[in-house]
Order: structure tokens, then C-alpha cells, then sequence
């Protein structure tokens, strides 16, 4: 098993009140903080632990932090990023729901090293319930004086609220989430000036996941140093994956980074392998912008190496044959699952969220979308629909103000890659299209190359 | 369905929570209170977003009406025309998809004689379509109101939809204790 730093004491009854989670050692880590360390130390034991972004681009958090502006006289912010809307993607929820005092402890702690005094939590509008449980934990925090004013008599101030989205997919994005803080639609901001120069009201900001601003708290606990001796190489730590799909046991689990995606797939500890005896097609391991890959791809690299749960093994290979890590949503495809059908709920998510500032975004997403749709629904796609999908997609990438462009392309372009054979198995029975219930194949599409396992 | 009112005010219990999310933000960055406060507009006005509606949350934070307009178009939650009171939002996004959201899609379509995008003649439910909801490993689900419903089977949802139907409320994202810290 594993070592759980995050959710070492998810089932012990009343672990959401502060008083439980107090003694079970939480809050340490901001006395630790604020009574023995300076807001430079906490730095540099985040930049030892080696930690990366948990929210999808896998950024060191350390570094991230030392290029925050100190100018005289300017408010600096910590904004936590908790609008978690990646397809696949359902940790943070948990974790907030679970442990909310582990995501305040985490913001203090955080708020100290920037010399931040004020601190915003960006929870997405549908988590409304989620709202309630952090407003609670906060007000507890307050009363138990550590949040507010000359926290524990070291002349530390900090104020901390939670900001409810309403529903864009965007405002995941760091400065479409500014954008909408402030008040107005999430459209993403041209960079520069980055967030750290001129964030939330012009002020110097960090943007930060949830999980990653959690996982400062066992950091300074146990030293940066100790904690990147968990996992392999550049990925450090533990991670928490969503893991769906056709597996048995859907849910959030923590793993130290490193072990093999076989074991995470097949194991009981974990997602206890493919339901109803059926066999792996496929699977998306970090979320829906992340690459799909063929089941064999997924358990081992081209070269024939087993294939590890890290930042560098999911994306060995590059996009040819291998994916990302991304945000940890890994939903896995059985046999009865059809590609097409799949890639077009994907493009119709790309198309709703867009935010429609860029027109190879805009219009790119919405050409996807219908070519699709007449392919695997109206079942009246041509054999040319194959390659125009690559080339739509072939022209949002790295024609847009922000990443959901790519991330709407990318998926599109891996698919065709390894599944071409069931876009063309589509276009050649078209009169088999109707007969296909909620894109669930009525028998597998046989891959031209390889067995499924 | 709910008529427009004409002269939209929220309550006194109400303003003091829009009064006490203003302070949230430094003086001057007022307009960040937009986003809840339109929340709790569409709770207390019927489910949705009227014009004099959003006139009127202008006004209090004495902002452009077009200001308004733009945020609450831009959202998916904000309801631009009235809905029924319970809105039923079917997340129907692959993960959800693999676990057989559109099997769910296609008994909640027979079981409420309407299609998506549509309204029960009764005003009582509205079906909408929503993209992922963060509850990908306890699909199919949706959302209904602040309440999540997961792990859904047909009869699940027949039973849902009794107990809906029998506490005949209007579902809500938020109430005025949402933001409110003790
Ligand atoms: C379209 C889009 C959606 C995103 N959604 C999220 C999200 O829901 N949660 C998140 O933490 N980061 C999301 N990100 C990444 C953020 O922009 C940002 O990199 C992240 O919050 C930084 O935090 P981290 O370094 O702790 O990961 C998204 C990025 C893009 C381009
Ligand atoms: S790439 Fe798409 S989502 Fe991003 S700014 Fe452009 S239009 Fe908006
Ligand atoms: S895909 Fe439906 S909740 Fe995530």
C-alpha cells in the first residue's frame, strides 16, 4: 500500500470539523509556518519537494511561487483553483468534501511563503453544496483564530473567501478564472503579463490547484526534502486520480507516483480492472484534453516498457504513442465503447465551452462537432470526413489566445491515429450507424493490427 | 412556470448577504459580488433571469445593466427564460456516457413525455443537457439544484422524480444561507 498523505484520515468520523481534523495533527503545518520559518523557507522546501501542479499542466509549484512580483504597496493574492471541470476529473470535489480543512490549512500555509492577505477559493457554480461545507470550515477557522486578524499574536493577517463560479468549463483556465472573479465573462487574457505580474485587480497573483495547495501542508510537515522521496524521478509525491469508465470500482484514490498503470488498473486496491469480464479497449488518463491510447499503449511504451503512473512514462512517446497525466482523470473504454461515438461527445464539450473570443476555437469546435455528428449519428459520413477532422483540428492548434483550442485538437487527432479503422468502419455501414444504441457497439470493430486484452 | 415580477427586491434577509459579499472584495472591486449575487437572484425570482431582474441587480451594485447582461449570458446556470421548478441538468459527457448517461437521457425523455430543452406541461420539470459535473465515478447522474443524484438506474430515477414531484419545490442552486458563515 501506498503511503496517503491527503487522505491519511478520510475515514475517521467527524475528520470535516476542525476539531477532529485538529487531532489528527492538522494545522501543524501553519504553526510550523508562521512561528519557525520564513515566507522564503516555505519556498524553498516547496521547490525541494519537487511539486507539481496537480491541475493539469504539471508546473513546479516552487518555481511558480519565486516568480511571484513583490512590489511595495500592492496587494498579492493566493486564488485556488477549485472550478474543476475536466472531463473525467473529480478529485478536488472529493477532497473538499472529505477534508475541507485540509484545502484552508494548505491556503494559510501558502498565503504566509507569498505574503498574501487576502485569499480567494474559486469553487465552480454546480459544487453549491461543496459552497456550504467549505463556508463552514472557514468560519470555524475564523473562530479558532486562524484565519483573520494577527494570526497566533505573530502580527499575521489573512482574510479568506470562496468565490462560486456558474458554470463555464473555461474559467478553469487561470485568467478566464481572474476574469470571472473580477465579475465579468470568462474570457481568457493574453499573456503576458502573467498572473504573477499582474493578476486578480492588476495585483501579483498565484493561481493554484487544490490538490496543490493541499499538498503544501504535508510538504512543511515532513520537509521537502522527505516528501520528493516519494515517486520516481521529476514526479514526486502522491497524486490523486478519478479514475471511470468501465472499470469496477470508480472513485478518487491516492497513489505515490510511480507505481505501474497496471497495477492501478487491475489491482482491488484500486480500479479492480475492466467491468462485467469485458476487455480494454482504450483509455484517456488525464482528463478529456489529454491524448487517448490504445490499451497496450497504456500498460507499456512502444519500446515494451511497462508504463508508470508518473508526469514522464504516460507521455513517453510524445503524442504518437503516448498521453499525459494532466489532471489525473483516467476513464477507461471497453470493448463495447466506440471510439467516433466518444470523440463526438468531446468535440459537442469543446464546441458548448469555447468561450468564442478566437475563430479557429469558435468555429474550429463547431465543424468538429457537426462533421462528427453526421458520421456517428446521422450515419452519412464520407470516407473525406476522416482527414477534414484532422485538419480542422490541425488548424485550431496553436492558433488561439488559450490552451482549450489544443485541447479541443488533440484529442480528435490521437483518436484517428489509433482508431482510424472505426471512423472508417462508420462511414462504410452507414445502415449498421442506426442500429448502434447510445454509441454502445453491438460487436467489437476489429483493430487491423492488434488483439485487445 | 413563474411570471415575471415586475418589481423585482430581495428580502431583507437577502440584501444582508449581498451587503455582507460586497465587503468580500477591496473597495472599488465591487462588481466581483456579481456572480453570487445573480445566484441568489435566480433562487429568490423564480428560477430564472429576467430583464427587470437583472435591472434591478444592477442598480445595487450600480453597474451598466449591459454589464449584467453580458455575465449572465455567458453562464450556463443562469436561466435566461423561465424554467420549470425542478430543472433537471443530465450531465452527458463521455465518462458519464460510458456509464450509460444516454440510457438515463432516453427513460427520463418517456418517463416525463418530453425532450430536452423542454418544459412538462404542468411547469413542473425542465430537461437540459449539461456538460461534466465533477461526478464522473458515480455516474450516470444529474444534478437537480444544489443536489446531485448518482449512481442512477431507471427505477432510481422513477423514484426521484416521485419525491420531486411530491415535495413540488422550486429546486435551487443556493438559499440565503449559502454564503453565510456560522
Ligand atoms: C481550458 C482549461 C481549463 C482548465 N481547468 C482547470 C481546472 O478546472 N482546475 C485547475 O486546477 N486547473 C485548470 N486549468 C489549468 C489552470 O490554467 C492552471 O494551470 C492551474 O490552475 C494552475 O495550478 P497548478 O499549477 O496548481 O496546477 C485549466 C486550463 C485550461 C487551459
Ligand atoms: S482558445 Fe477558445 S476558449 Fe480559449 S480564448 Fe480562444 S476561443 Fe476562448
Ligand atoms: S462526465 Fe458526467 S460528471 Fe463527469
Amino acid at each position: 500500500m501506498g503511503k496517503k498523505l491527503l487522505l491519511e484520515h478520510l475515514n475517521v468520523p467527524g475528520i470535516q470539523t476542525l476539531q477532529v481534523y485538529r487531532e489528527k495533527g492538522g494545522y501543524k503545518s501553519v504553526e510550523k509556518a508562521l512561528n519557525q520559518m520564513t515566507p522564503e523557507a516555505i519556498v524553498e522546501e516547496v521547490k525541494k519537494s519537487g511539486l507539481r501542479g496537480r491541475g493539469g499542466a504539471g508546473f513546479p509549484t516552487g518555481m511558480k511561487w519565486s516568480f511571484l512580483a513583490k512590489p511595495e504597496g500592492k496587494a498579492r493574492y493566493l486564488v485556488c483553483n477549485a472550478d474543476e471541470s475536466e472531463p473525467g476529473t473529480f478529485k478536488d470535489r472529493f477532497l473538499m468534501e472529505k477534508i475541507p480543512h485540509a484545502l484552508i490549512e494548505g491556503m494559510i500555509t501558502s498565503s504566509v511563503a507569498l505574503g498574501a492577505n487576502t485569499a480567494y477559493i474559486y469553487v465552480r457554480g454546480e459544487y453549491f453544496y461543496i459552497i456550504k461545507i467549505l463556508e463552514k470550515a472557514i468560519a470555524e477557522a475564523y473562530a479558532a483564530g486562524w484565519l483573520g486578524q494577527n494570526i497566533l499574536g505573530t502580527g499575521y493577517n489573512l482574510d479568506m473567501y470562496v468565490q462560486a463560479g456558474a458554470g463555464a468549463y473555461i474559467c478553469g483556465e487561470e485568467t478566464a478564472l481572474l476574469e470571472s472573479l473580477e465579475g465579468k465573462r470568462g474570457n481568457p487574457r493574453m499573456k503576458p503579463p502573467f498572473p504573477a505580474i499582474a493578476g486578480l485587480y492588476a495585483c501579483p497573483t498565484v493561481v493554484n490547484n487544490v490538490e496543490t495547495i493541499a499538498a503544501v501542508v504535508p510538504i512543511i510537515n515532513m520537509g521537502g526534502d522527505e516528501y520528493a522521496k516519494i515517486g520516481v524521478g521529476k514526479s514526486t509525491g502522491t497524486k490523486l486520480i478519478s479514475a471511470g469508465g468501465n472499470i469496477n470500482k470508480p472513485g478518487v484514490y491516492e497513489i505515490d507516483l510511480g507505481i505501474t498503470v497496471e497495477e492501478f488498473l487491475y489491482s482491488d486496491e484500486y480500479c479492480g480492472g475492466i467491468a462485467n469480464g469485458k476487455k480494454l479497449k482504450a483509455c484517456i488518463p488525464g482528463g478529456s484534453s489529454v491524448p487517448i491510447v490504445p490499451g497496450h499503449l497504456l500498460l507499456n511504451t512502444l519500446a515494451g516498457e511497462k508504463r508508470l503512473m508518473t508526469y514522464e512514462s504516460l507521455s513517453d512517446g510524445g503524442f504518437v504513442s503516448g498521453s499525459m497525466l494532466g489532471s489525473g482523470g483516467f476513464f477507461v473504454y471497453d470493448e463495447d465503447a466506440s471510439i467516433p461515438y466518444s470523440l463526438y461527445t468531446l468535440a459537442r464539450f469543446y464546441h458548448h465551452e469555447s468561450c468564442g473570443q478566437c475563430s479557429p476555437c469558435r468555429e474550429g469546435t463547431g465543424w468538429l462537432e457537426r462533421i462528427l455528428k453526421r458520421m456517428v449519428i446521422d450515419g452519412q459520413g464520407k470516407l473525406s470526413d476522416i482527414d477534414l477532422l484532422a485538419e480542422v483540428a490541425k488548424k485550431i492548434e496553436g492558433n488561439t489566445i488559450c490552451p482549450l483550442g489544443d485541447a479541443a485538437a488533440w484529442p480528435v487527432a490521437a483518436a484517428i491515429r489509433h482508431f482510424r479503422h472505426e471512423f472508417e468502419w462508420y462511414v462504410n455501414n452507414p445502415h449498421e450507424v442506426a442500429k448502434i444504441k447510445n454509441g454502445k457497439l453491438n460487436a467489437p470493430i476489429p483493430h487491423p493490427l492488434y488483439e485487445m486484452v | 412556470m413563474s411570471s415575471i415580477n415586475p418589481t423585482p427586491a430581495f428580502s431583507a434577509d437577502t440584501l444582508e448577504v449581498v451587503h455582507s459579499l460586497i465587503k468580500r472584495y477591496p473597495e472599488g472591486k465591487h462588481k466581483s459580488a456579481l456572480l453570487p449575487i445573480l445566484h441568489l437572484a435566480q433562487a429568490e425570482f423564480g428560477g430564472w433571469l429576467s430583464a427587470p431582474t437583472m435591472d434591478y441587480v444592477a442598480t445595487i451594485l450600480n453597474i451598466q445593466a449591459i454589464e449584467v447582461y453580458e455575465v449572465a449570458s455567458f453562464y450556463s446556470m443562469y436561466n435566461l427564460k423561465p424554467v420549470g421548478k425542478c430543472l433537471i441538468e443530465l450531465c452527458h459527457t463521455a465518462p458519464c456516457w460510458l456509464r450509460g448517461a444516454e440510457d438515463i437521457a432516453g427513460h427520463l425523455e418517456k418517463k416525463l413525455n418530453i425532450q430536452f430543452g423542454e418544459t412538462t406541461p404542468d411547469g413542473m420539470f425542465t430537461l437540459k443537457r449539461v456538460e461534466c459535473l465533477g461526478s464522473c465515478g458515480t455516474a450516470p447522474m444529474f444534478q437537480c439544484g444544489a443536489v446531485f443524484y448518482e449512481d442512477l438506474t431507471n427505477e432510481k430515477v422513477d423514484t426521484i422524480l416521485t419525491d420531486l414531484r411530491t415535495a413540488n419545490v422550486q429546486s435551487s442552486y443556493v438559499d440565503s444561507d449559502t454564503f453565510r458563515r456560522n
